[in-house]
């Protein structure tokens, strides 16, 4: 019903325009001829599904043929390579590549499932502080030369990894839950993202049957107070767990629910003009009746 | 449907459900969150209260108050302005009369606009806000 938003520009209208220029480089020769989309995914609270949604659309992004690198930005708890199956693949961390002691081709991992997929991990034995904003600038600006999209997992927080994250971000996906926490922290977030980065909203683990019954917010209780182009929302559905247990991305299962909505959310990413995927599944038997009887999906 | 309908009884019964409960609770927690945020807004309401105020009547501006409080319906503003004495009413006041509906919503784009400074509250427009400081209750009690 509150819709109106100066800044709300479908993502899929305008793919490939960057939302505001760099600071002109002063030897154009030296800038590589690509120059992929940075997009931070971030939250705020913690819990709600940050490395999730950041480890399923690279996944996504990555097995409709573009280039990704994930980034993971929480430095001190690292844990995008586990939700990707990676742990036992990471040799180096973005600190070995900041600090100089490997290049960034040796710390990047690369996916054998999706092989247009590289993994950035954090460092686990050292702590935010040890990163900057000029480095971590620097660090997505030379990856933007080479990939065609830099996904950037930011830490739970404003603080110091929070800002570390968003430096190098044109872009930002926020992710919110359904829970009065989670909206207020996405709210504060979205000021301290600035004019400079225009987000756009995933809601994480919608219960539709909670919902129908009045006992959780809806997508459209929690965006009328956010106001963000809804990219997508997400069922709270076993799958994820199972998944995430396993270190296999959803976003690989062709028969998962949640792996089609991520894949919908991936390509209204890359522009295409699909629907934003809504959160499937009545639970049992009397939502199924009720959603026969007119109850909303 | 079922949604509207399951609302109706809960409306009849008088139990609302926890989901518009927290949203209640949400929107109220980030009015007074965004307001927290931005002093100087407050600040130019107030300003711009006792402007508009002064122009009818004398008030004492050091013995005057603008607080926030939560009500049942939402956050009400509510101003505590003593008044030492009135003004004689002049010709030019009706033109004045005309403009202060305008002057009240430039007082309300200052709250959406100059949000704070480093944080971008002001960037979005937000409606509710609006609403909200519209509806909010103005005492001034005469003394």
């Amino acid at each position: 019903m509150e819709t109106q938003r100066v800044v709300s520009q479908p993502i899929e209208s305008s793919p490939q325009i960057e939302i505001h220029a760099p600071a002109a480089p002063v030897e154009q020769q030296k800038v590589p001829k690509t120059r992929g989309r940075s997009i931070v995914v971030t939250s705020g609270k913690g819990g709600v599904g940050k490395t999730t949604t950041t480890a399923n659309l690279g996944v996504a992004l990555a097995a409709r043929g573009a280039r990704v690198v994930l980034i993971d930005a929480d430095v001190g708890l690292r844990n995008l390579d586990l939700v990707l199956g990676l742990e036992s693949r990471v040799r180096h961390h973005v600190l070995d590549v900041l600090e100089g002691r490997v290049s960034l081709a040796d710390a990047l991992v690369r996916d054998k499932r999706v092989p247009t997929l590289y993994l950035l991990a954090a460092a686990q034995d050292r702590e935010k502080d040890d990163v900057t904003a000029d480095a971590m600038l620097g660090l997505v600006e030379q990856l933007r030369g080479e990939f065609d999209y830099v996904l950037i997992d930011s830490p739970a927080g404003i603080e110091t990894g929070f800002k570390n994250a968003i430096v190098g971000a044109d872009e930002a996906i926020v992710v919110c839950t359904p829970e009065v926490a989670a909206v207020r922290d996405v709210d504060r977030v979205i000021g301290l993202l600035g004019n400079r980065i225009n987000p756009q909203l995933v809601v994480n683990r919608i219960r539709p049957a909670l919902v129908r019954k009045g006992k959780m917010l809806s997508v459209e209780d929690v965006n009328s107070i956010l106001r963000l182009p809804l990219l997508g929302v997400l069922g709270d559905a076993p799958d994820v767990i199972v998944s995430t247990n396993r270190g296999e991305p959803v976003a690989l299962d062709e028969a998962s629910a949640t792996g089609a909505a991520y894949r919908a959310i991936a390509a209204r990413i890359a522009g295409e003009d699909v629907a934003a995927p809504q959160a499937a599944e009545p639970e049992g038997f009397l939502d199924k009746l009720g959603s026969l009887f007119g109850g909303r999906r | 449907m079922l949604n509207r309908v399951m609302e109706w009884f809960r409306a009849l019964v008088g139990t609302p459900s926890s989901s518009s409960v927290a949203k209640d609770r949400l929107r109220l927690v980030l009015l007074s969150d965004h307001l927290a945020l931005a002093p100087d807004v407050i600040e130019a309401m107030r300003r711009e209260i006792f402007d508009v105020i002064s122009r009818y009547v004398e008030v004492d501006e050091a013995r005057s108050d603008v607080s926030f409080e939560h009500k049942e319906q939402g956050i009400a503003m509510l101003a505590n302005i003593p008044i030492l004495s009135l003004k004689p009413r002049e010709p030019e006041l009706r033109s004045t009369d005309e403009s202060s509906p305008k002057e009240e919503t430039s007082v309300l784009e200052t709250v959406s606009v100059n949000g704070h400074n480093s944080d971008n509250y002001g960037r979005r427009p937000r409606k509710r806000r609006r609403r909200k400081a519209s509806g909010a209750s103005q005492t001034a009690p005469a003394q």
